[in-house]
């Protein structure tokens, strides 16, 4: 017998785990930490904005309606005169929560479908895939009308909508994940303990797609913030009278034409520099992952 | 180049450096090595001891956190430091070509075989009709029979063997001075193997290149150098021609990895393979004195603290010898890392713990049938091993698979465990059934979840298997832990951080947390190096003396299966064509399939015998030749009869049973020994 063979105890202290690694490797990546410093900025005027703004973004002042950018007003104002500035800043609140709530709801439906389809392959797969693939095809405008006439407009209408149309774009991306990784050895070593389909679903496998889940996620943050303010535009989202971006872009794109670009200027870059924000940070993400 | 230099290549205290983490860590160190015009310089070492970044590094290639951080190179004469971009392109394209382990990635998957080459030519200026004639008599010179339509076809229609020979054409394109070789088998099955290491011997007697060959397989390079270095932590502990190195060698690291082979037959009753004990320096790890003192029992405070210099050897048989070991005289009088001895089981009768009967596999491919297991019958006792050999695409390991119930099996066979009839799928097993038969498989990455710790893959192994909890479940952890020689300290990492070795450890304790019947081994130890092989295969010879569970062991390396095997079955195109007791099947007279898989194998000890080579490919399993199905590539096809009828596998000796018309007092004859016949 080699009983008296020694191993030697792994070398811990020299290598990092995986998550370390890619927390030090996004630490060095200039994208993630400008698209982070964004993304940061605009979460904190969504917390402490009435804090900071210099007027109450809903007060109306009709003497100085629609007062062109000054030392006074910085933005300028609006059509009843109210601080342009103050209500950029404070229109992010609704904007951050609805967007991330509906990227949190379509990325746990996503994964479940995923991990459900991914498992099962076959015809589970062609079924449920199809089906998803059919909804894929409608034009989230239209679902968004139908929803509202069914449950009336409000926050939470926007993020089941949001959340639901996203859904099945994340379960492709977490099915083919899953498809690779049950061909991996250790889902059959998990069938040789006849484990039940949800341990090796949730606890064998998910570990493992973890990386593309987030990765996607981060990515749909971003088309999400993008369909928020379309809907909100469209008077399908968020209601008057929320400072929101896409609600105040949609009120005053009228004005354009009088000469008034600063009612609607400052909103629309608000949001594209949310949405340029949170793909920097989806870049970087991945750029780490995949190194 | 005009006039030859004396030496190919020539590397003098050649020192690189990795970077990692923003720190240099030296890969080689001051390694020095020639070789001559038209030598075949081999360059052994076990994973980790930079033999690649040698290949890598004479042509510059190294990636881009590598660094060349001293030292010269000349190649042909010319020092490859020192050419600027344009020149460096030049010597790539003229004098130097390599082929490396993958061919599948070698090749442009997107371009047929024949523009890939005449690129080759059209650099050097030839093109049009002209570069495909030379294209076509580069195929011809390695021995491919129809260049024509092997032109017209893409990498991924040409088998592994095909593609390494197109590798091989490419790489000699240009004719090299130097031609270097990394691994240029490794990928491959033991007669694809042969047939290429066949046709490396026949090109250097052709051409005037010289050959560097890179190799973990000591047998290889045995027999195709005519010097040999090996390498250890990137220095070079040892060099001399290659015969002299492998059956006198002179330092302790050499005279380990050669213990660590299964050799001349031996087998588990007879003694434990010898291990070496510790791991290789991690890259750039600080060594003071001799990088093997840790791991070396002759080791004296001398060689932790002074470097051993190359000492020059004489040994009396001519040939300059090199090793660098104070004691080199005593190398050979290393203690072994691992007493040999053991007790040998008694054997006792018992009812067979596994009996198959008559199992078929059928897969559907693209609407024809895929027959990838045809009527296979085995049984197997209690601590009893089985060997499973044959190539790949032979239905080694859809048995095995089916044995376990991962795919179900054609209807009709039966499996018995223990006297009852097993359920085909997995699902309808019972727990009973499902933990007294695990499986150990090839590739531990694959096998180990790489999200969950050491402690929580074994501990719910013992859970699902054992059922155990508690405190129960600890005492039992520890006692698991122990008999693969892990300690706690394993317990709390995730895989990635062990070696390939421990990583199987673990695998192993995981399949023998139920107390198993039957562990099925898939080529365990095919991913490992030699030294860690050998503790492998002690690992399994002592948990199934202790445990008396039987094993069914793949493997490609017949050495190993030897090792490890009471009984063997050969499998060609999913059908067992020998079964019997493995030194019967081993001895012979033996099927001609298993004498020519036996005659592949390259040995260390080189008694050239005749040798039999098998030509083309095996056939697809789709539409299996008629007959005998392995008439096409038969050496001692007798006629009609092996193309017309499949021969039954009949028992020519008790428990030893051959598919072959020739008669069995006939194989003896025709596989003695040759000696000289009377006229």
């Amino acid at each position: 017998m080699s009983a008296t063979e020694t191993i030697p105890a792994p070398d811990t202290a020299a290598r990092r785990g995986p998550w370390a690694e890619v927390f030090f490797s996004l630490l060095r990546s200039p994208t993630f930490l400008v698209g982070l410093g964004i993304v940061l900025f605009w979460v904190a005027c969504a917390l402490f904005g009435e804090h900071f703004a210099p007027y109450d973004p809903l007060a109306d002042d009709i003497i100085n309606a629609l007062a062109p950018p000054s030392g006074e007003h910085w933005f300028g104002t609006d059509q009843i005169g109210r601080d342009v500035f103050s209500r950029v800043i404070v229109g992010s609140r609704d904007i951050l929560t609805v967007a991330p709530l509906a990227t949190l709801l379509a990325t746990v439906a996503g994964t479940a479908l995923g991990l459900f389809t991914g498992y099962f392959k076959g015809i589970v797969d062609d079924i449920v895939s199809r089906i998803l693939e059919a909804f894929m095809a409608i034009p989230v405008v239209i679902v968004a009308l139908l929803a509202i006439v069914a449950l009336g407009t409000s926050k939470a209408t926007v993020i089941v909508v949001i959340g639901l149309s996203f859904a099945p774009i994340i379960a492709r991306t977490v099915r083919s994940a899953v498809l690779a990784e049950r061909e991996l050895d250790y889902v059959a070593a998990a069938q040789l303990r006849h484990e039940s389909a949800l341990h090796t679903m949730f606890v064998e496998i998910l570990p493992n797609v973890i990386p593309p889940i987030l990765v996607e996620t981060t990515v749909r943050l971003g088309y999400a913030i993008f369909a928020v303010a379309t809907l909100s535009f469209m008077g399908f989202g968020i209601q008057p009278p929320s400072p929101d971006w896409g609600l105040s872009i949609s009120s005053n794109y009228g004005m354009i034409g009088g000469g008034f670009w600063w009612t609607v200027l400052f909103d629309a870059l608000a949001i594209a520099s949310l949405v340029i924000g949170v793909n920097l940070v989806a870049d970087g993400v991945q750029g780490a992952l995949n190194d | 180049m005009t006039e030859k230099a004396t030496n190919a290549l020539e590397l003098h205290d050649l020192s690189v450096a990795y970077r990692v983490n923003g720190r240099n860590r030296a890969v080689l160190r001051n390694l020095s090595l020639t070789i001559g015009q038209g030598e075949a310089y081999g360059l052994v070492g076990e994973s980790g001891c930079g033999k690649s970044t040698v290949a890598l590094t004479v042509v510059r290639y190294l990636p881009r956190n590598g660094s060349i951080t001293g030292g010269a190179i000349s190649l042909d004469g010319q020092d490859v430091m020192k050419l600027d971009a344009e020149a460096l392109r030049r010597a790539r394209a003229d004098s130097v070509s390599m082929v490396y382990q993958d061919p599948g990635k070698a090749l442009n998957p997107s371009l047929r075989i024949g523009r890939q080459l005449t690129e080759i030519f059209e650099l050097g200026g030839v093109s049009g009709q002209a570069a495909e004639d030379r294209a076509i008599a580069m195929l011809n010179r390695v021995r491919i029979s129809d260049p024509k339509s092997v032109m017209q076809r893409y990498p991924h229609q040409l088998s592994g063997g095909m593609q390494q020979r197109v590798a091989i054409a490419m790489a000699l394109a240009n004719d090299p001075t130097m031609l270097i070789l990394d691994e240029p088998t490794t990928g491959l099955d033991a007669t694809v193997e042969a047939e290429v290491l066949d046709l490396i011997a026949q090109l250097r007697r052709e051409l005037s290149a010289s050959i560097l060959f890179i190799s973990h397989n000591l047998a290889v390079v045995s027999n195709m150098c005519d010097r040999v270095g090996v390498l250890y932590a990137g220095m070079l502990v040892e060099e001399g021609p290659t015969d002299r190195v492998f059956s006198d060698p002179r330092h302790p690291y050499t005279v380990a990895l050669l213990r660590c082979l299964p050799r001349g037959g031996q087998r588990k009753d007879h003694g434990r393979l010898d291990t070496i004990p510790g791991f290789l320096p991690g890259i750039g790890a600080t060594i003071k004195g001799c990088a093997f003192a840790d791991r070396c029992a002759l080791a004296t405070e001398r060689c932790r603290t002074e470097l051993p210099p190359l000492y020059e050897l004489d040994d009396g048989h001519g040939g300059v010898r090199l090793s660098r070991c104070h004691y080199h005289e005593q190398a050979q009088a290393l203690p072994r890392a691992t007493p040999s001895d053991v007790a040998a089981p008694a054997r006792k009768e018992a009812p067979a713990v596994l009996r198959v009967e008559g199992l078929n596999k059928t897969y559907a491919s693209h609407g024809h049938a895929l027959r990838a297991v045809k009527d296979v019958s085995v049984s197997l006792k209690p601590g009893e091993t089985l060997g499973l050999v044959g190539e790949s695409g032979s239905g080694k390991t859809t048995f095995a698979r089916l044995l376990l119930g991962l795919v179900p099996p054609d209807q009709g066979g039966t499996i018995e465990l223990e006297g009852k009839t097993l359920a085909p799928r997995l699902e309808n097993r019972s727990d009973d059934q499902i933990k007294a038969m695990q499986i150990v498989f090839q590739n531990p990455d694959s096998a180990l979840n790489r999200s969950h710790s050491i402690r929580h893959l074994i501990s719910r192994a013992l859970k699902r298997l054992a059922g155990l909890k508690g405190a129960a479940l600890q005492a039992r952890l520890e006692e698991l832990v122990r008999s693969v020689r892990l300690t706690d300290r394993h317990l709390t990492v995730k895989p990635r951080q062990l070696s390939g070795g421990l990583k199987q450890r673990v695998a192993i304790a995981r399949a023998f947390a139920g107390e198993p019947r039957i562990v099925v081994c898939d080529e365990p130890t095919s991913a490992l190096d030699v030294s860690v092989q050998a503790a492998i295969l002690n690992l399994l010879a002592d948990l199934q003396s202790k445990e008396d569970v039987s094993y069914i062991f793949i493997s490609h390396d017949l050495g190993v299966v030897r090792y490890l095997s009471d009984k063997i079955a050969v499998l060609y195109l999913g059908r067992i064509m020998e079964l019997g007791p493995s030194e019967n099947v081993f001895a012979g007279p033996h099927h001609p399939c298993t004498e020519a898989l036996l005659s592949a194998v390259p040995k260390l000890d080189q008694t050239e015998t005749a040798r039999i080579r098998l030509d083309g490919e095996i056939p697809s399993a789709t539409n299996p030749p008629s007959g005998c199905v392995f008439h096409t590539r038969c050496p001692r096809k007798i006629g009609a009869i092996c193309e017309e009828k499949e021969p039954p596998l009949s028992e020519a000796q008790p428990g030893h049973s051959i598919r072959c018309h020739i008669p069995y007092a006939e194989l003896a004859r025709l596989q003695a020994p040759k000696q000289p016949v009377p006229a």
